[in-house]
This record gives structure tokens, sequence and C-alpha cells, in this order.
């Protein structure tokens, strides 16, 4: 059922790339090229995904569960740090050099393009590279706090 | 502006709002594309199921679309594969470092009115504003 939903959902979003032609690295890129000829569709993209979005999760939240689920998985940080603007800053380079976010990016597989393709194993692999090196950290710390206890 | 396109925008732009209430009013979960695919690389996770539907639905649209009209016209990429494997690496840490990307921070976060999000979107695209006016206007070019 949930993963029925996901398939759903995900097929809905797909279409909205698609439809908005966002899924177009150079429409992108387009509207990221302000010193070009500026083509300003991704700001009605997210002026219109906003609106949709804003209302429905206004009436979410008034909900006691989702209908598939226990409760809601929403993000409950609320401090900006360095990792946050850090995080934004490299992502935004990326995005710069080529006008692929994740998600486009995954729906151009379709094209079976050797370039997406390429993308999308560096940007897994850049996850990956992430997660490898936050555990490190963890277990770095773990390690000196032990030999610090055992002092 | 040459290539504006406001209706096809904002029709698009609604069907990625609604995919996004869809997906939280079902599952609970927030339609952040770089969390839904992060998720799917972590092997400790358990709860791929969903994820790897959600990117299956994403990869079904547009061959869907060619059946009906809408085909995917060929991405245009870089000649260059250094840039898009650095450009592939920066997008994959940069997004997991920070927690999202333009759907989880740009959308669903901001349309939860979070400052992280606000902040986040602010940053990535001012610096990508700023990449491209580096790479396509500056330097001479």
């Amino acid at each position: 059922m949930v993963a029925g939903a996901a398939l759903v959902c995900g097929f809905i979003f797909g279409w909205g790339l698609l439809v908005s032609g966002m899924v177009q690295p150079a429409k992108v890129l387009a509207f990221l090229d302000i010193l070009g000829a500026w083509d300003a569709s991704l700001a009605v993209v997210m002026a219109a995904a906003l609106a949709v979005s804003g209302l429905g999760f206004a009436l979410i939240k008034r909900r006691q569960r989702p209908l598939l689920a226990a409760q809601l998985a929403w993000p409950s940080k609320t401090e900006i740090d360095a990792p946050l603007v850090t995080g934004a800053a490299l992502f935004g380079i990326g995005w710069g050099l080529v006008g692929l976010c994740p998600g486009p990016a995954l729906e151009n597989l379709a094209s079976l393009s050797p370039r997406i393709i390429v993308f999308v194993i560096a940007m897994a692999a850049g996850m990956a590279l992430h997660d490898f090196w936050q555990q490190r950290r963890l277990t770095t710390r773990e390690a000196a706090t032990f030999a610090a206890a055992d002092r | 502006m040459t290539n504006f396109t406001p209706v096809s925008a904002a029709i698009g732009g609604a069907l990625i709002g609604l995919a996004a209430v869809l997906l939280t009013l079902f599952t609970g979960r927030i339609a952040g594309i770089s969390g839904i695919f992060g998720g799917c690389l972590n092997l400790a996770s358990g709860d791929k199921g969903w994820r790897i539907a959600f990117i299956a639905g994403l990869i079904l649209a547009p061959l869907a679309g060619g059946l009906v009209g809408f085909p995917l016209a060929a991405p245009e990429m870089p000649a260059s594969y250094v840039v898009i494997v650095a450009a592939g690496l920066l997008v994959g840490f940069g997004t997991r470092l920070g927690g999202g990307c333009t759907s989880g921070h740009g959308i669903c976060g901001i349309a939860r009115l979070s400052p992280r999000s606000i902040v986040a979107t602010v940053i990535f695209m001012a610096v990508a504003v700023a990449v491209v006016a580096l790479t396509r206007h500056g330097f001479g070019g």
C-alpha cells in the first residue's frame, strides 16, 4: 500500500517536471543565467508548487496521522548550522555546473543517456562518501570518548 | 526572456506540489528526492520499498509521456565528463550534508515555513546563479 502510494506520487512528480520543462537541464540553466537570455519559468514552477503544497500541508497538519502510516516523519531541526550552509553551497555549485538536481537527474535516466548515467553514479558516490565520512567521524568521536573515560 | 513558458510551468509546478502533498498525506514522508534516493543507498536502513517505488514512478513518467505525446527531450549535458562527475559528486555530497535539495528544501521545506529550508534555498540558488554567471559570462567568456 505505502509503496503503491509512493509509486503514484513519484509518477505525478515526474509529470510535473516533464510538463514544466524542469527535467531539461538547459531550461534550469536558462533560469539561473540572469545575465543571459533569462527564462523565469522555474520561478513560476516554484510559486505554483508552493501554492499547492503550502495549502495541502496546512490541511495535513490538522490531521491526527497520515492515511497509511503511524505519524508524520517531518524534520524537527530548526537550527541554522554550518553543515546546512556548507551543504547548500556545495549543492549550488554542482547544480550551476550542469543544471541537474536529484529529481530531474533520476527522471532523465529514462533517456538512457550515458552522461546522465555517469552523473547519477557520481551523485550516488557523493552521497555514499558523505555517509561514510559521517560514520567515521562518529566512530572516531566515540573512540575518543571511550579513551577519555579509560584515563 | 526568450523561452518563458508560464502556463506549462504553472501546471507542472502544481503537479509537483500535488505529488508532495499526496506523499505526505498517505505515507507521512517528505518528497525530498535527495533524501529518498540517499535512503536507498544506505545499507543499514530497512525502509527501501517506498523509496524505490517513488523513484520508479519518477522514471516511468517520461516513458508514459512518450506514449501520449510528451516525449522526454534528449538532455543537454556538458561535453566534459570531468565536469559531469565533479557536479554529480557535489550535488550528492552537498544535498546529504545540507539535508535536502530543490524539492525537499525548495518546495516542501518552504511550504512548511521551515527557516532551515528557506536559508538553504536562498544559498543554493544564489551560488548556482553565481556559478552560471562565472562559467557563461566570466573569465572573458
